[in-house]
């Protein structure tokens, strides 16, 4: 089933495109990334998916609800977490679970209940009193991330989740969204390390606005007969550089 | 030099492409003083009136219809008590209220003296002024009259009481008032927003890097602003002088290089404030409440220092605006010399040089 | 030599921002500090900027003492800082300039120096700054503290949320300038970029883990890494893996799991324990550590749990 379903999404800001006739969809469950270069136009489409943002023009369905007339639906049905802003930093861990619980309208018992299971699971109970700004950096974005899917929303969209993260946290980051798929979360993930691209089940490729591919990391990498994503991407975004920055 | 002027170049730019801070430059202080200067000096006309009578005499009831006639006020009623003064002006029922003592007439022939008293509702400074003016003009003129039918060697008190407002600000005071406020605003909020600002979006850090002095990056960023605040101060005057005819009868030499001053100091608070605070939002907090309400509030603009608390009269004595205006007002009103105000200019010299002395002590080429 | 610190130390109330960092590095050198946020990379360039004083131990620029010569040192120093200082409201030339005004030069004294960077924006020097792009900003800052032809470069995060295609350029852009004879000094947490430097030095929770060329990063003679793939279900064989005896780690890299032994007759073992499950389009094979293996091997042994009670 789709989650997901984009047809000829088209954004634009004044007389710029920032998305050209976007057409693609995302399955239930599954782990789907997004990539491309700055300006390529991937936060705008996480805007208009998460309801925060109108469409140009396009017929944009997510979680069932359509993004023009049931924004507050969709808000409902969906986790948001970027690298940028993710948790209040003068809150402490446990101030900041039941603040987001208690936005998306969960019981204060069920809220408790797994809260105390979550911070079992993080490790984090001892610490569960300490302000977010006195954590270091990977632990913070593991908590954001089990917050963002901790009202078990259908889709979860992470903007750049990992960046500037050590790598063992951010493999154990991709674990965590791995397990998160397993209890029927849909991921839709933009990165920059090109690696995490190959832990995607479909990943697509942005380059000016517009899908230059998009497929699973496996057939990709035939396609362009590539060693890795990395390859593939600069292969991708290359061929489009000559023309940008117009 | 070249590096100085690249810098004060960049600085003009920055003010030039912000419709914001071009706004607060220049739209603010015209915007102000026309509008404190007209609702100040509002035209006198239909000052409603309210009589208190205490003898109801031929007199006293001939004096109100003199009054009530005359065309500049209107019969507001009459008053039973003294009590009701307080209500009237309230309610807005009316602006002045003319009082007559008991047994009035008789009073004057016998004891050949007899007092009228006028009390006005001086929220509006000027215009209570004008008033008590006018219907005290009315009364003399009234008396005046009548000298010759009773020639009797008497002797009319007219007392007039400035209620809510005993110490007169009309737009006289408005404008040298406001020139004060403008400029310390201006400056100080103005430049410690712009040094804020280089910390906030990190274009501080390379610049501290460079080989650029502390002094040197501090003039650079305060220059362009001596430069529009003069431009400002003048507008002020102008504006003062032309639209409100405000006298200038003192030496505009004076008055200009009192203003450099006084620009100079505002300044220096500026960079001081700046080099205490890291983002623009903090500047801004600690320019309102640290100067800008104290100048309003406790500096004599608003409200006369002889009635403060004596604690906040000496709070009051640390505001350079409350010598400012004083010096400016000697100057412009009174056209006193340097050899009147030189006290006060040199406390205001002596609060540059401090703050100069503290910008640049405390404005670090680090981090921390 | 052109940068040499040693054994400092600095804290900012709680934290250990830098815990005893000594190095050094050649003339001419394009030295990596890799780490991941907040493992103290800013906190030492801005002491080798002269922008705060270290705690404890002393470090000089090109011979001059950072906190004598400090003068000194801000003349020959190039410096940008993690976030591009740009102003937003002067165009692409006017940055530029005010730059070059600020060092006393100007662009046409030292454009050849930028000419490689700088004609990738120069079709939009009347652009403001703020308009431009990831990419074209990073070339836009490099240009600007390079204006003063510098004899070093400090260059902190540069490819920081930078896309892949302009990293790579940015990348071409410093070998071209370490031509020019200047040392330069870069930080990143991208780890693949440590292939490019001449050599790195690994740092985490301010602490300096190694400094090797990036070709010379070896493990204990004993340690051996796997590579391991196969067609489907790489998550439960990962999970499968780590339950194994003698196995020391296992983590995701791309589409494939490396995992690292410790020990022969252990490898020996776990081989073939892998080989007994039968996994569908098997792939086993040892290989040669990369910058980010052995990166994890360190932060392992550099007691990644007791972090919290370190640090409070």
């Amino acid at each position: 089933m789709d989650i997901i379903r984009v047809k000829d999404l088209v954004k634009k800001f004044g007389s710029f495109v920032a998305n050209d006739h976007l057409t693609f969809h995302v399955e239930e469950g599954e782990i789907f990334g997004f990539l491309g270069a700055n300006g390529a136009g991937k936060t705008t489409v996480m805007r208009i998916l998460c309801g925060l943002s109108a469409p140009t023009s396009g017929e944009i369905m997510v979680a069932g609800y359509n993004v023009y007339k049931e924004r507050e639906k969709i808000k409902q049905n969906i986790g948001y977490m970027s690298q940028k802003f993710s948790l209040y930093e003068d809150l402490t861990v446990s101030e900041n679970i039941r603040l987001y619980a208690g936005i998306y309208g969960m019981r204060k018992k069920e809220i408790l209940n797994r809260e105390d299971e979550l911070l079992e699971r993080l490790k984090m109970e001892e610490i569960k009193n300490k302000f977010i700004r006195d954590i270091p950096l990977g632990w913070r974005q593991k908590l954001a991330f089990s917050v963002a899917i901790f009202h078990q929303p259908r889709i979860v969209f992470l903007d750049e989740p990992t960046g500037g993260v050590d790598p063992i946290t951010r493999r154990q980051f991709w674990e965590m969204i791995h397990e998160a798929t397993k209890e029927g979360i849909t991921v839709f993930v933009t990165t920059h390390y090109m690696d995490e691209a190959e832990y995607c089940d479909r990943v697509t490729i942005m380059v000016d606005g517009r899908i230059a591919d998009l497929d699973t990391p496996r057939k990709l990498k035939e396609k362009y007969n590539a060693k890795n994503m990395n390859e593939v991407f600069l292969k991708l975004a290359r061929k489009a550089k000559n023309g940008d920055d117009k | 030099m070249k590096r100085f002027l690249g810098f004060v170049r960049k600085e003009f730019r920055h003010i030039f492409r912000d419709p914001r801070t071009l706004g607060i430059l220049f739209g603010l202080p015209v915007v102000m003083i026309v509008l404190f200067g007209y609702v100040v000096s509002s035209d006198v006309k239909d000052i409603r009136i309210a009589i208190l009578d205490h003898s109801k005499d031929p007199t006293s009831r001939e004096i109100v219809r003199k009054i009530t006639s005359s065309g500049y006020f209107i019969y507001a009623g009459d008053l039973q008590s003294e009590k009701e003064i307080a209500e009237v002006f309230e309610s807005g029922e009316a602006k002045i209220v003319l009082m007559f003592g008991q047994d009035f007439e008789t009073r004057i022939k016998t004891e050949s003296t007899a007092s009228i008293r006028l009390v006005a509702d001086a929220s509006d400074a000027n215009s209570a002024q004008l008033a008590v003016n006018y219907a005290q003009a009315i009364i003399s003129s009234y008396f005046l009259s009548k000298s010759e039918e009773i020639s009797l060697p008497w002797q009319i008190n007219v007392k007039s009481r400035m209620m809510y407002n005993e110490e007169l600000s009309g737009v006289y005071m408005v404008v040298p008032g406001l020139m004060a406020l403008i400029l310390i605003l201006i400056s100080a909020l103005m430049t410690s927003v712009t040094i804020a600002r280089e910390k906030e979006f990190g274009t501080m850090e390379p610049l501290l890097a460079s080989p650029l002095k502390a002094i040197e990056i501090i003039l650079g960023k305060v220059t362009p602003y001596v430069l529009l605040s003069f431009v400002n101060a003048v507008t002020i005057i102008l504006l003062g002088v032309f639209v409100f005819h405000v006298p200038l009868v003192g030496s505009i030499a004076l008055l200009l290089a009192e203003s450099m001053l006084y620009i100079t100091l505002s300044l220096s608070i500026g960079v001081f404030i700046s080099a205490v605070s890291n983002t623009q939002q903090s500047a801004m907090m600690i320019s309102m409440f640290g100067l800008m309400l104290p100048t309003i509030l406790i500096s004599g603009f608003i409200f006369p220092i002889e009635n403060m608390p004596t604690i906040l009269q000496w709070f009051s004595a640390l505001m350079p605006v409350r010598w400012f205006i004083i010096i400016i007002k000697g100057i412009m009103l009174k056209g006193t010399g340097l050899a009147f105000v030189w006290k006060e200019t040199l406390i205001l010299l002596g609060m540059t040089l401090f703050f100069i002395l503290m910008a640049v002590r405390r404005f670090k080429t680090r981090l921390e | 030599m052109s940068f040499v610190i040693n054994n400092i130390s600095k804290s900012y109330e709680e934290t250990r921002a830098l815990r005893d960092v000594s190095f050094e590095t050649n003339e001419g050198e394009l030295f990596g500090l890799i780490g991941p946020d907040g493992a103290g990379k800013t906190s030492l360039f801005r002491i080798l900027a002269t922008l705060i004083f270290p705690d404890e131990g002393d470090a000089s620029v090109k011979g001059f003492d950072i906190r004598k010569d400090f003068r000194e040192i801000r003349k020959i120093l190039g410096y940008m800082p993690g976030r591009f200082s740009l102003y937003h409201d002067l165009s692409v030339k006017e940055n530029l300039e005010f730059y070059a005004t600020v060092f006393g030069t100007t662009i046409a004294e030292n454009y050849d120096l930028i000419k490689d960077i700088y004609a990738h924006i120069e079709p939009f020097e009347n652009r403001l700054a703020g308009k431009l792009s990831g990419g074209m900003k990073q070339k836009l800052a490099l240009s600007c503290a390079l204006i003063h032809r510098p004899d070093v470069l400090i260059l902190d995060e540069p490819t920081t949320g930078v896309d892949a295609v302009s990293r790579k350029e940015f990348w071409d852009m410093l070998k071209r300038i370490q031509k020019e004879g200047i040392t330069i000094l870069v930080s990143t947490p991208y780890m693949d970029e440590a292939a490019l430097c001449d050599r790195v030095g690994l740092i985490q929770h301010g602490k300096l883990l190694s400094v090797s060329k990036p070709g010379d990063l070896r493990f204990d003679e004993a340690m051996i890494l796997y590579s391991f793939r196969c067609k489907s279900g790489i998550y439960e064989y990962l999970s499968k893996i780590r339950g194994l005896q003698g196995c020391s780690s296992a983590f995701l890299f791309g589409d494939e799991i490396h995992l690292l032994v410790n020990g022969k007759k252990e490898a020996e073992e776990l081989e073939r324990a892998i080989k007994g499950w039968n996994v569908p389009a098997l792939s086993l094979k040892q290989i040669t550590p990369g910058i980010e293996d052995y990166f994890m091997a360190l932060m392992k042994s550099e007691k990644h749990d007791d972090l919290m009670s370190e640090e409070h």
